[in-house]
């Protein structure tokens, strides 16, 4: 029997006062690629936070557990640390905090908490540079300020970079295609692949269908009002092409 | 909600409170002729300034305090400060110090037996506890430069010339109330000269300490960069944690001649003050230079962090032709702190420029007020300023507001104003956090990159410091 990470136990969650999750359940198994998809307004991106405990979401019922353990009580810097990543759909920008000094003090919170030998500049600098490199990012993303005048391109790919040098566990995904041209795609799915090891879960939501060309998933789970009403294997992709999600109904 | 712990966070302690305990001659308080007389005594000073200081009394007499800033607080009392305290045992150099100041002055990070031995860095430092520079270290040095660097009180003794010719030419004796008392009881302070095409090998610092209690600091600052010379210069400063209001009502005068260039960094580190405005010190200060000559310069760059009121302009008259004033500044007001700070640029000469860059962060109940002025007069054909005040707010009981003055005489002067106020978004936070950074360093993170402008016009070791006190400040780590 293969490994579950996340365990996801009738998740009920609000945004405000409304209701978004209807008692969610979902397991991810460990090493593979899961799609989650869905209608708009179905509970995609308020479950990738509620993963992740932004500070919009309020759980008001049931469970998730990361290896065995639940984390809802845990603080967002404490499930980070603990190999949980999310690539946000609009990074924010942060004016005058330099990328890199960003992404070091991000690395080395981690290294420490695994009791690893912090990194110092230049071992970092070296690392860093070898992976812009890879994703076609240019050497300013160095000296450059956290986002900032960024553009829609250059910020998922500097996602994508933070998600390779801090080395994540639990890969969450939000709507990762969204406003990129094809070889900004190409980059960004190149780098997702390579992460793919046989150990890491990767969640990968999304309102359309291109960007699972790329990433292939192992499963598709379709979320609507709330609550997984399908897991399928990617066969399950072409046939939500065909019909749409309306003719999904729930298992 | 992101904001938890925020406030906590954001409330941090102040870490250089402790009370150096030293025997101390301290006059009772009071003020008037006989206080005046005891202090110039003491100082052994020449009639002259005696006669001077009297007459600035006399005036003084005449003013009352103002209150167009946008503060609030209790009535001052001056009858019931003491205008004069020293470290009882005179001293001559630095073996003589007292080793528990020596001590004080390691505690809040600068050893003057460090300084004086490390060969590499050198910053050549004047510290002045409550009213008395207690030791110059590198003043032999200097002087084989033609530098003179040392208390105002040796060098109206030792360069009466000088003093006469400067002391009051950049902000006069009755220019304001505080500026016309400190001119009366003024304590001590530095004395700078960089004589002609010299360029200062070494940063110059001075460290101010208030320490007896109910004492007021007065001291007086005066610098001259000659003719195409070069001085950095910086200031610190701190007091022990007390209950009682204490007043800092201190002058600066900056005189730069043709080609010469003064840059002036102030960190300012007085008590606060308690959450509920309790104790903390009034920081009223005047602060002034004047660009003499042609193709001169001055820059002003200060973090305000301290003091639980804050009243100060560094200003610039910008009279030589293609003179530069720069005004950088990092203000930051948490508890129950009120800064009302900004600069005056006066453009007199042609194709004079100015640059002002004000940063305002408030958090808790703190309140921060920029004002400024910008006057181009009808002389001064061809001049330009850039201005621009971001202010950043931290929780919802904090204020900032901005007052810009600008009057342009000359038609063709350019000025360019910019102003935002943002509040550390939870967004940002919560960005910075999911990349497993907690929240005390988030914040601090992006307080810091938003004081970026200000701090890279710090000198290294002070822009560390700078960086360090602001953690000190705004994030409650246990000192």
């Amino acid at each position: 029997m293969s490994k579950t990470t996340i365990k996801i136990e009738n998740l009920k969650a609000n945004i405000g006062d409304k209701e978004i999750l209807k008692g969610l359940n979902l397991e991810l198994e460990a090493g593979k690629v899961h799609a989650i998809m869905g209608p708009n307004g179905a509970g995609k991106s308020t479950l990738s936070k509620a993963l992740v405990g932004h500070y919009d979401v309020e759980v008001t019922d049931g469970d998730i557990l990361y290896k065995g353990k639940s984390i809802k009580e845990m603080d967002a810097e404490e499930r980070a640390l603990e190999g949980i990543f999310l690539s946000f759909q609009h990074p924010v920008e942060i004016p005058g905090v330099n990328n890199a000094y960003f992404l070091r003090t991000a690395v080395n919170a981690k290294r420490k908490h695994e009791g690893k030998e912090e990194l110092n500049s230049a071992q970092f600098l070296r690392l860093m540079k070898s992976h812009l490199e890879e994703l076609g990012m240019k050497p300013d993303m160095i000296s450059r300020s956290l986002n900032e005048g960024f553009s829609g391109g250059e910020k998922k790919r500097n996602e994508i970079l933070q998600m390779i040098m801090l080395e994540p566990e639990v890969i969450i995904l939000d709507e990762i295609d969204s406003g990129l041209d094809i070889d900004a795609l190409r980059a960004v799915s190149d780098g997702i692949n390579k992460m793919k090891d046989g150990k890491r879960t990767f969640l990968v939501i999304t309102h359309y269908s291109r960007i699972l060309d790329y990433i292939e998933p192992d499963y598709i789970h379709v979320l609507k009002d709330g609550k997984v009403v399908k897991t399928a294997g990617v066969e399950l992709v072409a046939q939500l092409e065909e019909h749409g999600y309306d003719a999904i109904e729930e298992e | 909600m992101a904001n938890e712990g925020l406030d906590k966070a954001i409330s941090g302690d102040y870490a250089l409170g402790f009370e150096i305990d030293i025997e101390t001659e301290t006059v009772p308080p009071g003020l008037d002729e006989s206080t005046i007389a005891f202090i110039s005594k003491k100082k052994k000073e020449p009639e002259w300034m005696l006669e001077l200081r009297l007459k600035a009394l006399k005036k003084w007499r005449t003013m009352s305090e103002p209150h167009w800033g946008k503060l609030k607080y209790e009535p001052i009392d001056y009858q019931a400060i003491s205008y004069f305290s020293a470290p009882k045992e005179g001293i001559d150099s630095l073996d003589e110090v007292d080793p528990k100041i020596l001590e004080a002055y390691e505690k809040l990070g600068i050893s003057l037996e460090e300084q004086k031995q490390l060969a590499g860095v050198k910053v050549a430092v004047d510290a002045v506890v409550d009213s008395v520079s207690v030791t110059t270290t590198y003043s032999e040095e200097l002087k084989k430069h033609g530098i003179i660097f040392c208390s105002i009180s040796d060098a109206i003794r030792d360069y009466p010339d000088l003093v006469k010719k400067y002391m009051f030419s950049v902000v006069p004796m009755n220019d304001n109330y505080f500026a016309t008392l400190n001119s009366a009881v003024f304590t001590d302070g530095t004395f700078v000269y960089i004589p002609k095409g010299v360029r200062c090998p070494m940063e110059l610092s001075t460290y101010f300490r208030i320490n007896a209690i109910n004492t007021g600091q007065f001291e007086r600052t005066l610098i001259i960069a000659d003719e195409g010379s070069y001085v950095s210069y910086n200031e610190g400063c701190s007091a022990p944690t007390r209950d009682e209001n204490q007043l800092h009502a201190a002058v600066v005068e900056l005189v730069i001649l043709k080609d010469a260039e003064i840059k002036y960094s102030t960190i300012q580190n007085w008590f606060p003050g308690d959450e509920n405005g309790k104790g903390g010190i009034y920081n009223f200060v005047t602060k002034r230079a004047i660009c003499e000559g042609e193709n001169s310069k001055v820059s002003w760059t200060q973090v305000e962090t301290g003091s639980a009121i804050t009243w100060k302009y560094p200003s610039c008259i910008l009279k030589g032709d293609n003179s530069v004033g720069e005004f950088y500044s990092v203000a930051v007001t948490t508890l129950a702190q009120q800064a009302d700070t900004g600069t005056k640029m006066i453009h007199i000469g042609k194709n004079s420029s100015s640059t002002i860059i004000s940063k305002g962060i408030s958090a808790m109940k703190g309140q921060n007020t920029y004002r400024g002025l910008v006057k181009i007069q009808s002389s001064a054909e061809g001049s330009r300023n850039y201005s621009e005040c971001d202010s950043l707010l931290i929780g919802s009981e904090c204020g900032a507001h901005t007052f810009p003055y600008l009057e342009s005489k000359d038609t063709k002067g350019q000025i360019e104003h910019e102003a935002t106020t943002s509040k550390i978004s939870d967004e940002q936070l919560f960005y910075l956090r999911q990349r497993g950074i907690n929240e005390e360093d988030a914040v601090s993170m992006i307080v810091h990159g938003f004081c970026k402008q200000v701090f890279s016009q710090l000198p290294m070791e002070y822009a560390v410091e700078a960086k360090a006190l602001l953690e000190l400040t705004l994030e409650g780590s246990v000192g």
